[in-house]
């Protein structure tokens, strides 16, 4: 076994020229090429940036628009397109810059980026390496658009349309800005590690939390718990949620910014936490009610998107079902239990986005699994408590800050236009008071 | 003459539509009506949230009939109307002191 075999040693030696030549190719690769743009995935993320504002017109428009009451159809519909055109105008000239530009002490982006300048297609490293940035860009200018549209269904049927349109002008710069930078734009909270996949925290929470203060702030609708106030058209608000289900195949599946297996492990987790959040509202409701109804069904498919979405790219299909299980009981009792508190939250932005987005950013902290996303982290229970941990701090965090920032921007846009509308424009509905419009005549 | 008027449930009318013709009842007036006797209403619930419906959707029945078909209707009214279960309605009978036929100009009982 001693004897030598000179034969090896040239081996080696080939071996050895043969490493330092493709270090040297490889060297000037990466010189030469900034990072490639793939079109698979540039065609996949303008497809899922399509997607989300799906969701947002008409898919929220119809979900919300079916359940207040006809005379109120047309107010929250137009509340929802007018969020839209608003928040997508101040995206491109100030927002993204703020949001995802150059840090500025981990609390907000600069200036840099102010009207897009300099951001076009060439990508970003860290915002889609395969994608032009602007792709990156359009695609977070509909989750900008549709989370201050979440927030209307909890002031719904009573707040004056200027005030609605000021607000969420202000709420998008002062409230989501900042959170999506913390998360998502290299902030103190991606410093810490959080992990939110497609908006756990900034766009579940952040609604879901600021909706409470402006349900508080505004009162309840006159007649709140005596007048008839059902939704006026179910089949609407369930055309609404097929839709709000197909564009968050976008939403959580774009996350990955690529055509690539996480985007279909994501999507996998989106849809398997959809099924199990409306059968489990379902039965718990058909168990406690004595039916099992359209609204609970589609509430808790709604439930389970919502409160998968902070896991979606980092957890496996069945996680996924016990979140979306997790989903469907949490938040069918939290909106049983709301008539407790006495606030009207009148389209349940608390009951589902808020428990939903808490208990999924919570959730992550459990289940995410590096097998799933190299990228990611591993959960409490894949080994890595201290997640757990950073995923409480995140939840918390976002709370505080949208209550805070919330409550402050009511107080000035209530000095500045009033936030309800009169008693008797509210009996008559926004259709007729706010919009001059019939949406049945 | 007497004005019958019976509140039924609606899916009851035409059963007493069919059953008045047979006695020869040869016209009537319906309404749609809302309202609620000793049954009250029936509750909704949308995401938890419990509505009672307290008026409930009925059927306003009105005959105008000789005295003498009095007791003929209302036993024809009562069999055809009722299902045996809360709610199946009620019947007055009032004094009707005159009737016209627009297009004749007859009055009184011809005017049935």
């Amino acid at each position: 076994m001693a004897q030598k075999r000179p034969g090896m040693s040239v081996l080696f030696g080939l071996g050895g020229v043969a490493a330092l030549m493709l270090l040297s190719v490889a060297e000037a690769f990466a010189q030469s090429a900034a990072p490639k743009i793939d079109t698979g995935d540039t065609a996949w993320v303008l497809m899922s940036s399509a997607l989300v504002l799906l969701m947002l017109v008409p898919g929220l428009a119809l979900f919300y628009g079916g359940l207040v009451r006809s005379k109120n159809v047309l107010g929250t519909v137009m509340q929802c397109f007018a969020i839209l055109a608003m928040v997508s105008v101040l995206w491109v000239l100030l927002g993204y810059s703020l949001a995802f530009g150059p840090d500025k002490g981990g609390v907000i982006g600069g200036l840099d980026w102010a009207g897009l300048n300099g951001v076009g297609a060439d990508p970003h490293p860290t915002y889609g390496p395969t994608i032009p940035h602007q792709a990156f860009m359009l695609f977070q200018l509909m989750f900008a658009a549709i989370t201050p549209a979440l927030i209307v269904g909890a002031i719904a049927e009573r707040m004056r349309f200027g005030a609605v349109a000021l607000f969420s002008l202000l709420w998008t710069l002062i409230v989501y800005v900042p959170l999506a930078h913390w998360v998502w734009g290299g902030g103190w909270l991606a410093k810490l590690g959080a992990l939110d996949f497609a908006g756990g925290a900034v766009v579940h929470i952040s609604s879901g939390a600021s909706a409470l203060v402006c349900a508080v702030v505004l009162g309840k609708r006159r007649g709140y718990g005596t007048d008839y106030m059902a939704p006026h058209n179910l089949p609407m608000t369930l055309l609404g949620t097929g839709l709000l289900w197909f564009g968050w195949f976008g939403f959580n599946g774009g996350s990955a910014l690529g055509a690539n297996g996480l985007a279909v492990s994501a999507i996998l987790a989106t849809h398997s936490a959809a099924a199990v959040g409306a059968i489990v509202w379902c039965l718990v409701e058909w168990r406690h009610r004595g039916k099992p109804t359209v609204l609970g069904m589609a509430s808790g498919a709604v439930a389970g998107l919502a409160t998968v979405t902070p896991a979606s790219g980092y957890v496996g299909p069945v996680p996924a079902m016990l979140i979306g299980a997790a989903a469907g009981l949490a938040c069918y009792f939290a909106i049983v239990w709301k008539g407790r508190f006495g606030y009207d939250d009148s389209l349940d932005v608390v009951g589902i986005h808020g428990v939903g987005g808490f208990i999924g950013i919570l959730a992550t902290g459990l289940f995410a699994s590096k097998a799933i996303n190299a990228g990611g982290a591993d959960g409490l229970f894949f080994g890595n408590p201290g997640q757990f941990g950073v995923q409480l701090v995140t939840a918390v965090a976002v709370t505080l800050f949208s209550v805070v920032g919330t409550f402050m921007i009511l107080k000035v846009v209530d000095g500045m236009t009033g936030l309800r509308i009169p008693a008797e424009e509210e009996a008559t509905g926004l259709d007729l008071s706010q919009h001059n419009e019939r949406a049945y005549s | 003459m007497k004005l019958i008027e019976a509140i039924i449930k609606p899916f009851k009318l035409d059963e007493v539509k069919d059953a008045l013709l047979e006695i020869g009842i040869q016209g009537m007036t319906v309404t749609e009506v809302k309202g609620f006797g000793r049954q009250k209403g029936h509750k909704e619930t949308y995401r938890g949230q419990e509505y009672t419906i307290e008026f409930v959707p009925k059927v306003k029945l009105e005959v105008a009939v000789q005295d003498s078909q009095v007791p003929r209707v209302l036993e024809t009214i009562t069999r055809a109307a009722k299902t045996g279960s809360i709610g199946d309605g009620k019947i007055f009978v009032r004094e009707l002191s005159a009737a016209v036929r627009i297009r004749t100009g007859e009055t009184g009982e011809t005017a049935l």
